[in-house]
């Protein structure tokens, strides 16, 4: 392998790594803030247990959250040089701009969230975790943007002296209909994903006998299994929205998120495709009639294009060469996506359903709380895996390729160094922090006296 | 002035705020074996940094980022350049946020222990290692003429490197001490800046000859100045430790941090990343710099957002005021659960 395969390989673990525990963050934030402004509000102890309950699991999650975005911020520079000094004018800025206003934001007020229970004056330290949660929106916002611009870029000039791209309008990339979209998926991919884990988590103890707690865990249950419903409605919206932003932008990622090898009007959409293998043609494909029309364009005879058609118009604009990405990971992810997040609204409906008839546990239901919360963490991979991977060859849509962005003064066996050390490092982690979570869930709600507002004593014993 | 000065001194302040504030929180960590004779004591000296270290280390990452957004191909050499460098701090700062967080997660002693260790390592490699890169920068790297490094690992390991990056390892450690000796009370306080006063003069002798060696290379009368200033404020927190002034001698140590780096920063202008391969590679507040348009931007965003930062991180400071005392920790192991 060279040192671009290696960077590639790289950059998709680490960063697929660092979303598992973002979504989960940003949306445990604003439940957890939620819960404590409901104990605030009604002095009800069961919202307050409830709060520091899921207040340190969202810890535990924050951490590693925080150590592997710290990598993500030097990596752009380490193994994507080249790219770095073609798009530093227009990309730099957004990422700076998280910086300033938003890790700030979101590491100093949650700092002053934990450290600060007995200390602060109630509605001073309710404020602090709204902030916290506002901070990690922020950060969003502001990756998505730079995300967004590789993805369709606008508001910028080509320097063909400087060799780089300029930035000309900077609204027009903070607004850019891409980025906008991708926002608003993103988000409520991240509600989706929090929501689960509550609602599992919640199930997981009552299916494990939570005696006196019963009560408060059914109450958490039907919180996260609301959040999901409402967040997957919000999901398949946004992302209807963002398939037509697709289709007119890159068109090539969802013929090949269709295996939709021709140019077809009205297309169908499909339902299960086999393709050979050289990606030229399929084999064998069930599809139903006029839907994908509608997906991509909006309205049931549109024209979508195919594979074999986009390959030739892109050969003839750009200069001969391969501009297919791996057709059956589009396709898949794309479905994957789609499958693994509607089955955790699927299992929340069937929560609702069963909490209110008095869900009798059993292994069933066990099994159900252990999953459901992995559902939306692969949905969210398998997004940016579709994202990602369907934009190649191009790292800047139609600007510049994959190929020509990789550091040329790294040695393969520098890129291989730090490939092997990110990726054992992180798969001890993960050990790490899944331990740490079942062990806490274990132990349950704390008890009520325990969390007693004077204890001058952060949550999670810590520190 | 020109906006890509003006870039190049928001950085500077920039890597300030971090060293001096990241610095102590190193401090701490190496110190953690030295100075934590029990669980409490360890513990205690973690709660010191405890609510305010991740947004010290924000500091780097937005170093970084107005790095990549005002003199992109800095960000490209720099980075790419010290491939390996980068990865150990890399590997500290996971280690030791990592550790920070989770050692009070379990109660069992070889838990912690371990964790323990984790937070030393993750705070002397980086403390080790800016200073060996901060050296380099200065001092020049071989560059070709695309800009690119044609060194390896060990053409940053050289002597100056060395030097560079034992005094700041020096510094940090003496800046941890005389901020524990701030933070606590009784028995840790008193050893706290016992310790300060010792590795002070060792500190001392180490960043003399950094900065005169700095001099020597690159310097010019700016530079002398603020070098000068530097030892001037070492001497004075290192004189106001032994009186026993802690608060005197915390703000000695970080204003030496301070006028360190703006020390670097003044003897690299205008270069950013002078090449040791022919002079016409280097790098430059010029060449490397993004459009005046994206730096207006840009400041626009900083003149309006860090006074803002620095107001609540401030804040942060003052409610977290108070000494801590073993009595807050306690010598007993913590109960079964938490919160
Ligand atoms: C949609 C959201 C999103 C996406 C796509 C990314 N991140 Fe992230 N990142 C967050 C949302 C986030 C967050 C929610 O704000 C985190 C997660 C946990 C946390 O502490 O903040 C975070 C943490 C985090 C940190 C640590 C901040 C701190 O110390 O407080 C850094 C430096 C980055 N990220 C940088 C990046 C970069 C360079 C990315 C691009 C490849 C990236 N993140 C993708
Ligand atoms: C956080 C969610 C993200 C995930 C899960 C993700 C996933 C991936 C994956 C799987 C790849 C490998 C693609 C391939 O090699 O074919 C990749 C590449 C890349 N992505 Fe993302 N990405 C994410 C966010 C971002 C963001 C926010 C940016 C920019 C700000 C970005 C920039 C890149 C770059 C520069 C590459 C390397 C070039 C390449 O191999 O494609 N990604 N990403
Ligand atoms: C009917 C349901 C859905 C549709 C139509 C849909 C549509 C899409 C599309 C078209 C993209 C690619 C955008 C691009 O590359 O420009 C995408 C990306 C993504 N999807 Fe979905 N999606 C759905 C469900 C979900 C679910 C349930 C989740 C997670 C819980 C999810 C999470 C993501 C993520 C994280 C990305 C990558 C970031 C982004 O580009 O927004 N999606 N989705």
């Amino acid at each position: 392998m060279d040192a671009l395969d290696l960077a590639r390989w790289q950059f998709g673990i680490t960063t697929v790594y660092h979303f598992l525990f973002v979504p989960l963050t940003i949306g445990l934030a604003f439940v957890v803030a939620g819960l404590q402004t409901a104990w605030v509000r009604t002095g009800n102890e069961r919202w307050l247990r409830l709060t520091r309950f899921y207040g340190e699991l969202f810890l535990i999650n924050f951490a590693l959250g925080v150590v592997t975005g710290i990598v993500q911020e030097f990596q752009f520079g380490m193994n994507w040089s080249d790219y770095s000094r073609y798009v530093g004018d227009i990309f730099g800025a957004p990422l700076a701009i998280e910086g300033l206003l938003a890790f700030f934001l979101e590491s100093t007020f949650l700092g002053l969230w934990i450290f600060g229970w007995g200390r602060l004056p109630r509605r001073v330290h309710l404020a602090t975790i709204w902030l916290t949660a506002i901070g990690t929106m922020l950060s969003a916002y502001f990756i998505l943007v730079a995300n967004s611009w590789m993805q369709d870029p606008v508001g910028y000039t080509y320097n063909a002296a400087a060799g780089r791209a300029q930035l000309t309008d900077f609204l027009a990339v903070l607004t850019s209909p891409v980025a906008i979209v991708t926002f608003l998926h993103t988000i409520f991919a991240a509600f989706l994903t929090a929501g689960a884990f509550v609602a599992g988590v919640a199930l997981w103890r009552l299916a494990r006998g939570a005696g006196e707690d019963e009560s408060v865990f059914r109450t958490a249950a039907r919180v996260g299994a609301v959040t999901v419903l409402v967040a997957a409605v919000l999901v398949v919206v946004s992302g209807d929205q963002q398939g037509k932003q697709m289709t007119a932008m890159q068109p090539m990622k969802m013929a090949a998120a269709e295996a939709l090898y021709n140019t077809s009007q009205p297309a169908g959409l499909s339902l299960f495709t086999v393709g050979t293998l050289d990606g030229s043609r399929e084999l064998f494909s069930i599809r139903v009639p006029d839907i994908l029309s509608f997906l991509a364009t909006g309205s049931f005879d549109g024209k979508v294009e195919g594979i074999n058609q986009l390959q030739a118009q892109y050969a003839a604009t750009y200069g001969p060469g391969d501009y297919r990405p791996i057709i059956p990971v589009s396709y898949w992810s794309f479905r994957l996506m789609i499958g693994t997040g509607g089955l955790a609204a699927i299992a929340a409906l069937w929560m609702l359903w069963a909490l209110r008839r008095g869900l009798r546990p059993n292994r069933w239901v066990v099994a159900a709380g252990m999953v459901l919360p992995l559902l939306p963490l692969a949905a969210n991979s398998f997004g940016w895996i579709l994202t990602e991977m369907g934009r190649q060859p191009w790292i800047v849509f139609g600007l510049m390729q994959t190929s020509s962005g990789v550091s040329p003064s790294t040695a393969p066996w520098e890129v291989l160094v730090t490939l092997v050390g990110f990726t054992v490092l992180y798969g001890a982690l993960a050990v790490v922090e899944v331990g740490l979570l079942v062990r806490r869930i274990r132990a349950g709600l704390p008890a009520p006296a325990e969390t007693g507002e004077e204890s001058e004593r952060p949550i999670a014993f810590a520190y | 002035m020109a906006l890509t000065d003006i870039w190049f001194g928001l950085i500077a302040v920039l890597w300030v705020g971090y060293l001096v504030l990241d610095g102590f929180d190193f401090g701490v960590g190496i110190l953690l074996p030295v100075l934590g004779r029990s669980e409490g004591e360890r513990r205690l000296m973690l709660r010191t940094i405890g609510p305010v270290w991740d947004g010290n280390e924000v500091w780097v990452l937005v170093a970084g980022g107005a790095t990549f957004a005002a003199f992109p191909a800095w960000y490209a050499s720099l980075f790419s350049g010290f491939y390996l460098a980068l990865f150990l701090v890399l590997v500290g700062l996971i280690l030791r946020g990592v550790a920070i967080e989770y050692r009070n997660k379990r109660p069992e002693p070889t838990w912690r222990t371990r964790w323990d260790r984790a937070v030393f390592v993750g705070s002397l490699l980086p403390a080790i290692l800016w200073g060996v890169a901060f050296a380099n920068i200065v001092a020049g790297v071989p560059l070709d003429a695309h800009h690119d490094y044609t060194g390896t690992l060990l053409t940053l390991l050289n002597p100056f490197g060395l030097l560079g990056g034992l005094t700041t390892l020096g510094l940090f450690v003496t800046h941890g001490a005389t901020f524990l000796a701030l933070k606590t009370e009784g028995d840790i306080r008193t050893r706290a800046n016992r310790l300060a006063g010792q590795t002070g003069l060792v500190t001392a002798v180490l960043a003399v000859a950094f900065l005169a060696w700095t001099q020597v290379q690159r310097g010019d009368a700016a530079s002398l100045a603020v070098s000068v200033l530097a030892a001037v404020a070492f001497v004075g927190a290192l004189v106001a430790n032994r009186l026993g002034r802690e608060g005197w001698s915390f703000i000695g140590t970080a204003a030496t941090i301070a006028l360190a780096v703006v020390a670097l920063f003044a003897a690299l202008y205008p270069d950013v990343l002078p090449s040791t391969t022919n002079a016409a590679y280097s790098l430059t507040t010029t060449n490397a710099a993004s459009t005046d348009y994206t730096l207006s931007i840009m400041t626009v965003v900083a003149v309006v957002f860090t006074p803002i930062v620095l107001i609540y991180q401030g804040w942060t400071y003052w409610v977290f005021r108070k000494r801590l005392s073993m009595q807050l920790v306690g010598d007993e192991e913590p109960a079964a659960h938490g919160a």
